[in-house]
């Protein structure tokens, strides 16, 4: 393949209509940034918890209580979270044998009430809190010199990178088959979640060798996964990157564990969780403004899920809510001190094939979204809603997807599986999957850089429709604010309540002397407003 | 009728076409492994007219052969489902035409058991396996209680909501704990005189089909199953026999 090229200037947009796109999201998104900056979560407190070392569990098998959580909660029913648990916790540390995994066991099982300490006794405990924060910091932002070493020293992968999917259950069932993957030419593995762990309250702990659908996401899943996949790039030549989901219930958390085991994109959505996964509006945008703080820092590309949108409505009509979206994840992303090179925009070719023209359309989605966002790394997702039994047509379909992607410059290509909607993969699928794309993007990758659109023709046409489509509705929502827009049904034509869904319970509201160098330090260090 | 052939480019010619992987490092050796199993599964004459290395471990293959069996369709028997499997936008016509109005389906883990991945399988959009759960369906209104709801709340929700259908679920069970937590379930809507025109539906990974009689329940969905079914079964069970009624 030549040098990847993102080509720009194809066709011809309104760039006011652009501007005012993002000069509305801001908009929109400034009351999220205040309610973000102004509350915690119990997934917040146990990340930071996490962060300055605390972490195993109580108990055994299925009922072991991760020891983050016994203490979050001990905290939370001595003295409340209001401040912050690192204080309480500290001032437990530093009265006690001054052991941070010990301290947190005595308070998980009771041994130790915490307590809020005053004058002196603060004082020393923020002084603690303060300095492990600090190198706690310093671990997440060395996981980007990790990430470059390693790198620099196997080679990175040209782009496009092809992205793959393992979803076994077992963490040692799911190695051998990212390796295999990584062999044939897959850049960027994602190891699947067990369905529902979104909506569990905490991380489950050590390796995992069972899951629904998935593999759960634990942080020595994350650590077994990468040394396996830091193996096979010595082996290849080729940095092989890796994915999990910073989603659900315990985003910050796994946010947290994804920076210190280097892994290098976390699909994380503004507002994925809120429409898909029912999960409360303010526990969503509080954990998500910390864990993209987090991405930020450790140079994680976060993966954005737009594509959801198109899989749950219709690809045409709904086509502007995905460039609607992308605006606010981006605004979104930009508080929380993301550079535009960490933002992988995310949409899909979702459109029924049997609408006329349909490439045409895709096309013209694609490189609307290609012109708005030249520098982000953008991941393009292939169909699935219209994928049927017939793998002989669906291999088709996902090789128009991969021309589609070339054509428009997609950085990041999550590949076609065509037992889509019949199976998890076969081993053999992903190989002809890989082997479908290398065909395609060898065959077009000069051609991306020959083609113009016609000026006034139907994909320029089509492209000045859905920006207008998505100005007028990021008007409509800047006028009765974020929060009304969800209550409405705005986004996925799904109706959620600011004061429902799982995990509102968890919200806090900080108080003046709330106390965190955690989220601090990490304001501080991606630029941004504490 | 008589014994049938699959049918290539020639009446009887038996042809089948098909793929599959070896755990086995490619070459002559992975090849004659390839043709020997497709005898071994009663094809004549097998060709491998494609071979491909998967990495060092592995090898993909594909194979033609004629098959030396036979089918005589009169001769089989097809398992009766009871209930027809919709698409989604059947599912949605048939509730829109003959009941006129949203179905209203109530969903809850009920009991001890806290984990609420197989009644979100069943009801939140994202579903489970690719497949939509309910609250995707426009002609469906959800009510999700979640987990650890108990029988009175249950019966109170059918009352306010006026729910069409109840869908209990259980995950994690010890001894028979998901037995009894069903059936206090349904003892309460019994209790409460709303048992009768409501579909009561029980589901998770330790019931089977059968149990659904024992349990005084209108249908129990096992392990795998997928939110279409339970889509399928409610629009029919519900706004399918309304047609057949003539109601």
């Amino acid at each position: 393949m030549t040098d990847f090229k993102r080509p720009l200037g194809r066709l011809r947009i309104d760039t006011e209509a652009v501007d005012e796109c993002r000069a509305l999201a801001a908009e929109i998104a400034a009351p999220i940034e205040r309610l973000a900056t102004s509350h915690t979560t119990v997934s917040i407190e146990r990340a930071s918890l996490r962060l300055v070392g605390v972490d195993g569990v109580e108990g055994e098998g299925t009922e072991a209580a991760p020891i983050p959580n016994r203490v979050v909660d001990e905290v939370r029913a001595a003295v409340g979270l209001e401040r912050g648990v690192l204080i309480p916790f500290f001032h437990t540390v530093e009265t006690g044998c001054g052991d941070i995994g010990a301290e947190a066991r005595r308070i998980a099982s009771g041994d130790r009430r915490p307590e809020w300490p005053e004058g002196f006794d603060l004082d020393i405990a923020l002084e603690r809190a303060n300095r492990e924060s600090a190198a706690a910091i310093d671990r997440i932002a060395a996981a980007v010199d990790s990430r470059d070493a390693a790198i620099s020293k196997v080679g990175d992968a040209p782009k496009p990178w092809f992205y793959e999917i393992v979803a076994t259950g077992d963490i040692h069932e799911d190695i051998p088959q990212a390796q295999a993957a990584a062999r044939e030419g897959c850049d960027v593995v994602a190891v699947i979640r067990s369905t529902g762990q979104s909506l569990l309250d905490y991380v489950p702990y050590g390796a995992t060798t069972e899951g629904f659908a998935g593999t759960y996401a634990t942080q020595e899943n994350f650590r077994l996964m990468r040394a396996a996949l830091d193996e096979v790039s010595s082996e290849l030549g080729r940095y092989v990157r890796m994915t999990n989901y910073a989603s659900g219930l315990c985003m910050p958390e796994i946010a947290a564990m994804a920076a210190v085991e280097r892994l290098d994109m976390m699909l994380n959505d503004c507002m994925y969780g809120i429409i898909f996964r029912d999960i409360n509006m303010q526990r969503t945008f509080v954990d998500q403004h910390f864990s993209r703080m987090i991405h930020a820092l450790a140079g994680i590309i976060i993966n954005t899920g737009e594509d959801n949108y198109l899989t749950t409505a219709d690809a045409v009509e709904s086509a502007h809510t995905v460039l609607a979206s992308q605006f606010l994840n981006e605004r979104l992303a930009l508080a929380a001190g993301l550079p535009e090179e960490q933002m992988g925009l995310g949409h899909a070719f979702e459109i029924d094939p049997d609408v006329p023209d349909q490439i045409a359309l895709e096309l013209a989605h694609a490189q609307l979204i290609r012109e708005c966002f030249p520098n982000a790394p953008l991941k393009y997702m292939p169909p699935t809603k219209h994928m049927t039994g017939n793998v002989f047509q669906g291999f088709l379909y996902d090789g128009m997807f991969n021309l589609v992607g070339a054509l428009t410059g997609q950085d990041i290509i999550l590949l076609g599986m065509m037992t889509e909607g019949v199976h998890t993969p076969f081993l053999s699928d992903r190989d002809l999957a890989l082997e479908n794309a290398r065909y395609v993007f060898r065959g077009a990758s000069t051609l991306a850089g020959e083609i113009r659109f016609e000026p006034g023709g139907d994909v320029e046409r089509r492209a000045a429709q859905v920006l207008e489509e998505t100005r007028l509705m990021l008007r409509k929502v800047a006028e009765i604010g974020m929060f009304a827009a969800i209550e409405a049904g705005m986004f996925a034509d799904t109706v959620r309540t600011r004061d429902g869904g799982k995990g509102l319970d968890g919200v806090i509201a900080r108080a003046d002397g709330y106390v965190n160098p955690i989220t601090d330090l990490l304001a501080e260090r991606v630029g941004v407003e504490r | 009728m008589t014994a049938i052939r699959p049918y290539g480019d020639a009446t009887d010619d038996g042809l089948v076409q098909m793929s599959f992987t070896l755990p086995i490092t490619e070459g002559e050796r992975a090849r004659q492994s390839a043709l020997q199993l497709a005898r071994s599964m009663g094809f004549d004459r097998p060709q491998v007219v494609h071979m491909k290395a998967m990495g060092p471990d592995f090898t993909f293959f594909v194979v033609y052969g004629a098959t030396t069996h036979t089918v005589d369709p009169d001769d089989v028997v097809i398992a009766e489902r009871d209930f027809p499997e919709l698409r989604s936008s059947e599912v949605n016509r048939l509730i829109r035409e003959n009941l006129k109005r949203r179905l209203v389906v109530v969903g809850a883990c009920t009991g001890t058991d806290a984990h609420t991945v197989g009644l979100d399988a069943i009801l939140s959009m994202k579903g489970f396996a690719g497949d939509k759960g309910l609250e995707y369906f426009a002609e469906m209104q959800v009510v999700n209680m979640g987990s650890q709801v108990e029988p009175s709340e249950i019966v109170e929700t059918v009352r306010s909501e006026k729910a069409d259908a109840v869908l209990i679920s259980q995950v994690v069970t010890q001894r028979d704990a998901h037995i009894h937590h069903l059936s206090e379930v349904r003892a309460a809507l019994e209790a409460a005189g709303q048992r009768d025109g409501l579909v009561l539906v029980g589901g998770g990974p330790r019931f089977s089909p059968e149990q659904a009689a024992e349990l005084g329940y209108d249908r129990i969905f096992g392990r795998g199953t997928k939110p279409s079914e339970v889509a399928s079964y409610l629009a029919w069970k519900i706004a399918g026999r309304m047609v057949a009624t003539g109601a």
